[in-house]
């Protein structure tokens, strides 16, 4: 009865439940409300292209459209969370991506020493970003901001304003290819398999600490209505070409980085030193080498998503990647991220991405000037974070 | 017959499942000194939230009535315009703004449609004189150590002219000198006129200063009474609804093994000035017992707690022996593993997550011991349930937000992060700062019984009475040098006073 006041007090002032959930929890709301948003976004497209929106080909082409995206942001939303922000992914991911055009181009490098060779180099950039911002301490900031201009320059430096075509054979694998049906559906089956025996597991685990009753449904929720929803996803796919490698790619990646954030040690560091960055430090937590890690990563993540645009085009162009940050930002924060620190998802992220993709793609089908994406784009961001901030005042 | 100044009258405030404030009524007379008491979440900030405006009227039933008239506020500038003015526990002042301008903030004088900040420096410098805070107007407010930002929000009350001062928890962070120095300004600002709520956990500086002492237990008021006439046994009783014999549980200590060495240790200011914070401090710490550190703000306990810890790395010097063996700490993660724990005095800065939950923050100091490098969220429950029970937080379950517990439950999570890391020796900063009657005791309980398993406990606090009561022995700190070290028996608070000042 004694806490009862203060925890009022609490809820009231901050906007959580009295017996609030950890920080990832909050963002479920945001989770379902995307969700939602999403099959609005969907069943209008349906109805304004007269089905075209949902038929398997559209659907292919949406999610190789977001899948860089998705590579990114999967990044980009352990930087935001961790109260860091990374601006030169845009141009990074350009100049990654000239480098291994370039390097099969004119050094005629073979695919996989050039794929390495540009997957190192992300990596370099990613340590210079993280000694620079952990160890000198400039803000992340003023050090990315700077990354995205030097970058381009650098871009348009080593290719000397002229796009760099074309790739070889074998790299455009990367970009352009479809895992074959059958893998894709044993691919997708053993996913499924997995999934479904985590939640077994999960669900006995929780047995001894009976959760409450909304958590139990949507546990099980989620336990059927992911694998089910899996096995659609590669049975429309194959009613195309099949799975495209990009999204393959971006797959693997969510999974690991979904793994890394919400299941291992680094992971909750994170968090913790974005929910508070001193108190972090005062608990033992290492800041610098987590901060440094992280941008490392993103170098990395930048690289991957140079690799499957270069891929993609055919070439590696001037303009690639460029104003990309603010995609891979706004995806994450739709998602949930709060600039602020200490909150975010990575599926939420992802969720946004398809979220953007979806308009960007709907509206292409429509035939609206391209123009409207930007507006909408812009609109969307700011209606979703609007949403979060009329939901903690609700409570 | 003075009359009434503040009448509250059968105030009831409800939130969804909770009745926070339960028919409460109170009268305040003009000129005196009320004081407030109650343990946390007896209703105090409530009904203070209320009289300043946070709540507005409609928001509550009941009624309240200033100087013979209604008084219904809507917002808190109504309650300030009124002359009631509110200095809240959390301060609110502008850290980045210098002191002279969160004096004026929002009232800028002004001299042909430009602030006037020769005005504002002089009137800053008298006001500051004061309330006895001897720093130039022009200084940052992130700048100064919380004591003296609390004196600046109390100068910004003066300058209101307030006819009813509410202090909530007015002296926590304040040293013995400043708590000296508010009470006289009190005792001044009452002979020309001001009345003043006064709410404090301090139950024998409430009834030093306060004419008329009430207290609010879960939500309903319980008594009022002229303080000389309210026994701090009788406040205790009132507040708690039950005997307390002793505030602070008597327990033998036994000591044992020498567990940490320090020698000659100094903490300078920064990289760029030697000033000594710490000043060739020398100390034994043993197995099974409580060893006090007192001082008065400044005296440089906390300098000294964080650089052992391994916080300030570049900036000490000397040397330390943690269970026979030389460290030296380059961090906390170090000092942890080597059985080395710090509570730290600023709880919200410091010490907790706030957006996480009880599970989250209990383990954050034993991350790597706990899981290695992939959680394991059924160690992870176990691990918080055990804290949970151990310490008696109350609470909504392991995954509750930390930001919705009580002071007292936040730091008990605090306690039980550092107990996790199976420490040899604990050092707690302020471990009752901001911390209700009962949660006290507990947190006492735990401390002796911690000691009594062999644990060696530092205990830093500004309560002179909790020294006395719960440690062997004392040792005194003023301006970063050693000066003293008591022995429990027949210690007096003046004597550890005396060597504090000096």
């Amino acid at each position: 009865m004694a806490t009862n006041e203060a925890q009022i007090h609490e809820a009231a002032r901050h906007g959580q439940a009295p017996t609030a959930k950890k920080s990832g929890r909050r963002i479920d709301i945001r989770a379902y409300t995307m969700t939602i948003a999403l099959l609005t976004i969907w069943l209008v497209m349906f109805i304004l292209t007269k089905g075209v929106f949902v038929s398997a080909r559209n659907l292919s082409n949406l999610f190789v459209q977001m899948s860089i995206v998705g590579v990114l942001t999967t990044g980009m939303v352990l930087t935001i969370i961790s109260g860091n922000i990374d601006l030169s992914v845009g141009s990074l991911l350009g100049m990654l991506g000239g480098v291994a055009a370039i390097l099969q181009v004119y050094y005629h490098m073979n695919t996989l020493l050039a794929v390495v060779c540009t997957l190192a180099l992300g990596g370099i950039v990613g340590v210079v970003h993280g000694a620079v911002i952990a160890y000198l301490r400039v803000p992340a900031f003023i050090v990315t901001l700077g990354g995205l201009m030097a970058y381009r320059g650098a871009l348009l430096g080593v290719t000397k304003g002229i796009t760099v075509s074309p790739v070889n054979e074998s790299f455009r694998f990367i970009g352009q290819a479809y895992l074959s049906k059958e893998v894709g559906l044993a691919l997708t089956g053993v996913a499924a398999l997995l999934l479904v025996a985590s939640a077994m597991l999960k669900a006995r685990r929780d047995g001894r600490s009976a959760p409450a009753g909304a958590d139990r449904a949507a546990g099980y929720a989620k336990a059927v209505v992911v694998p089910v929803l899996v096995l659609a996803f590669t049975l429309v796919m194959n009613q195309y070409k099949g799975v495209p490698i990009p999204v393959v790619i971006m797959l693997g990646i969510v999974v690991v980085l979904s793994f890394i954030a919400n299941k291992t040690v680094f992971g909750r560091s994170v968090y913790a030193i974005g929910g508070n960055k001193e108190a972090a430090e005062y608990s033992g937590i290492l800041v610098r080498p987590i901060i440094f890690g992280i941008f490392v990563l993103e170098g990395v993540l930048s690289a991957v998503g140079g690799l499957i645009l270069t891929a993609r085009l055919n070439a590696g162009t001037v303009s690639a990647g460029q104003n990309l940050e603010l995609d891979v930002i706004a995806a994450a924060v739709i998602g949930g991220a709060s600039l602020a620190g200490g909150v975010g998802t990575v599926s939420g992220a992802i969720l946004g991405a398809l979220v953007m993709a979806s308009l960007n793609n709907g509206l292409s089908v429509m035939n609206v000037d391209a123009f409207w994406q930007f507006i909408l784009k812009g609109v969307i961001l700011v209606v979703a974070v609007y949403i979060d901030v009329l939901n903690s005042d609700r409570k | 017959m003075s009359e009434v100044l503040l009448e509250v009258r059968n105030i009831t405030k409800r939130f969804p499942g909770v009745v926070a404030l339960d028919d409460v009524s109170l009268s305040i007379r003009r000129g005196e000194i009320h004081g407030l008491c109650g343990e946390n979440g007896a209703g105090k900030s409530t009904l203070i939230k209320i009289l300043s405006g946070i709540y507005p009227q409609g928001t509550y039933e009941g009624s309240l009535r200033f100087e013979g008239q209604e008084f219904t506020p809507r917002r808190v500038v109504d309650s300030e315009r009124t002359g009631i003015s509110t200095i809240f526990q959390e301060l609110s002042l502008f850290p980045k703004l210098t002191v002279g301008e969160n004096l004026f903030i929002g009232d800028w004088p002004r001299k042909n449609g430009v602030v006037d900040h020769a005005l504002i420096a002089q009137e800053a410098r008298r006001l500051l004189a004061e309330v006895g805070l001897a720093v130039p107007p022009d200084t940052v407010v992130e700048n100064l150590g919380i004591g003296h930002q609390q004196l600046v929000e109390i100068a910004k009350a003066v300058r209101r002219k307030a006819k009813l001062l509410i202090l909530d928890e007015p002296t926590s962070a304040l040293s013995e000198m400043e708590t000296e120095n508010l009470l006289r300004m009190l005792a001044e600002m009452k002979a020309k006129g001001l009345t003043c709520i006064y709410i404090s956990h301090k139950l024998e500086e409430v009834r030093r200063i306060a004419d008329t002492i009430s207290v609010l237990r879960d939500g309903r008021f319980i008594e009022s009474r002229p303080a000389p006439e309210f026994s701090i046994q009788d406040l205790i009783c009132a507040m708690v609804g039950r005997e307390m014999k002793n505030v602070y549980p008597r327990v033998d200590q036994v000591r044992k093994d020498l567990v940490l060495k320090v020698h000659d240790w100094s903490v300078k200011k920064s990289r760029h000035n030697p000033a000594k914070l710490v000043d060739r401090v020398s100390f034994d710490v043993y197995a099974g017992e409580i060893l006090g550190l007192a001082g008065l703000m400044g005296s440089g306990r906390t300098e000294l707690a964080e650089s052992l810890f391994g916080l300030h790395p570049d900036l000490c010097s000397g040397s330390m022996e943690l269970k026979g063996a030389p460290v030296s700490f380059r961090n906390p993660a170090e000092a942890i593993q080597a059985g080395f724990a710090y509570l730290p005095e600023d709880r919200k800065r410091h010490g907790v997550v706030l957006n996480m939950g009880i599970a989250e923050n209990v383990t954050l100091a034993s991350l790597k011991a706990l899981y290695g490098s992939i959680l394991n969220q059924g160690a992870e429950e176990e691990a918080a349930n055990r804290s949970i029970v151990s310490l008696k937080i109350k609470a909504g379950g392991h995954r509750a937000a930390v930001s919705s517990l009580s002071g007292g439950n936040q730091q008990k999570v605090v306690i039980g992060k550092w107990l996790l890391t199976k420490p040899s020796v604990l050092v707690l900063d302020e471990v009752t700062r901001g911390v209700d009657v009962g949660a006290k005791f507990e947190i006492y309980k735990i401390i002796n019984e911690l000691v009594s398993q062999g644990l060696a406990v530092v205990l830093i606090s500004s309560e002179l009475p909790e020294l006395i009561g719960l440690c062997g022995r004392i040792l005194v700190m003023h301006e970063g040098r050693l000066k003293g070290e008591f022995s429990k028996a027949g210690v007096s608070q003046e004597e550890i006073m005396a060597a504090a000042m000096a």
